[in-house]
């Protein structure tokens, strides 16, 4: 950890912060982004079959 | 035999409903802390390469990346197999859940690749088998998704999308082993090789906890999207009522 003299040593990244930045913040936005689009995409499915299942409570026909 | 109840439960999508949301939080929350601990220790405690200073940080997203892209293919092309074969829809499910994941992490192996190149390489982009045969990874991805959008018939486009899943599996030991094959600019593997991997420890600690944390989100990913496919897919079904109705 003492390797860093200080946090703005630390953000610079000897010299690197241009390339290692962009990356880390790429790899984090796609988790972000994937994490909510899997989520959405789960829950609007829940939506159109409690939809379904509100047109047609007996379980038999199609919706 | 126990071993074909496991696999006939796999492809009962109740089973599977409840499964996939009984595991998810688990992979998520798991997830979360390994790849908070993993960015820490790459970022902040691991000390500078001796060759490539700083910038070599870059693997601590790059590589799981890379993993990930390449792990969830091979899952895609297994799940689409067995779709295929034993016609178990659920399978085809599964392969359709996984793309999405997949394809958004082979572009940023692919961004990361050039971000790292730029300074070390002296470039963005070189036509080289490595960086070749992992684009072509994205764009197996892109044309298996584009193939299932295309269709309207969901058995159609489960079985159309898992011959091209199956067939560009291929890819993946190119991608593996390209850097050997060919004369490559890209650098060896560091860390799945035969003998110990060519890392000190507090280098290597942070990569694996993040290669764990990367599979630990698919996994979330997958159990997350094969539950919005079921629930799409199994439109009639009487146990997804009453589940529904239980609140699922």
């Amino acid at each position: 950890m003492n390797q860093w003299a200080s946090f703005g040593e630390w953000l610079a990244m000897g010299g690197y912060a241009a390339y290692v930045w962009p990356s880390i913040g790429l790899a984090i936005g796609t988790l972000l982004l994937n994490m909510v689009m899997a989520r959405r995409r789960h829950a609007q499915a829940l939506q159109r079959a409690l939809r379904r299942l509100a047109v047609d409570g007996n379980g038999n026909g199609e919706a | 035999m126990a071993t074909w109840t496991w696999f006939h439960k796999l492809g009962s999508p109740p089973h599977v409903y409840r499964i996939a949301g009984r595991f998810a939080p688990w992979f998520g929350w798991g997830a979360l802390l390994c790849i908070v601990y993993g960015l820490f220790g790459g970022l902040v405690l691991a000390p500078p390469d001796y060759q490539q200073k700083d910038a070599f940080r870059i693997i601590y997203v790059h590589a799981p990346a890379a993993w990930l892209s390449l792990s969830c293919y091979t899952a895609m092309a297994v799940a689409a197999f067995v779709g295929l074969v034993w016609r178990m829809k659920i399978a085809h499910a599964a392969a359709a859940a996984l793309a999405p994941v997949g394809a958004s992490f082979a572009f940023v192996c692919l961004a990361t690749g050039s971000l790292w190149g730029r300074p070390m390489w002296g470039t963005w982009w070189e036509w080289d088998a490595r960086l070749t045969s992992q684009l072509i990874l994205l764009f197996l991805y892109l044309g298996y998704m584009a193939l299932r959008s295309a269709h309207d018939d969901l058995q159609r486009a489960d079985r159309s999308s898992a011959v091209l899943a199956i067939v560009g599996v291929v890819n993946v030991p190119i991608i593996h082993y390209s850097v050997y094959w060919w004369n490559s600019l890209h650098q060896g593997a560091t860390v799945m090789k035969a003998d110990r991997p060519s890392m000190p420890t507090e280098m290597l600690v942070p990569l694996l906890v993040m290669f764990l944390g990367f599979t630990l989100f698919q996994l979330w990913v997958l159990c997350t999207r094969l539950r919005a496919e079921i629930l799409d897919r199994e439109r009639n079904a009487r146990w997804l009522q009453e589940q529904l109705r239980e609140g699922a």
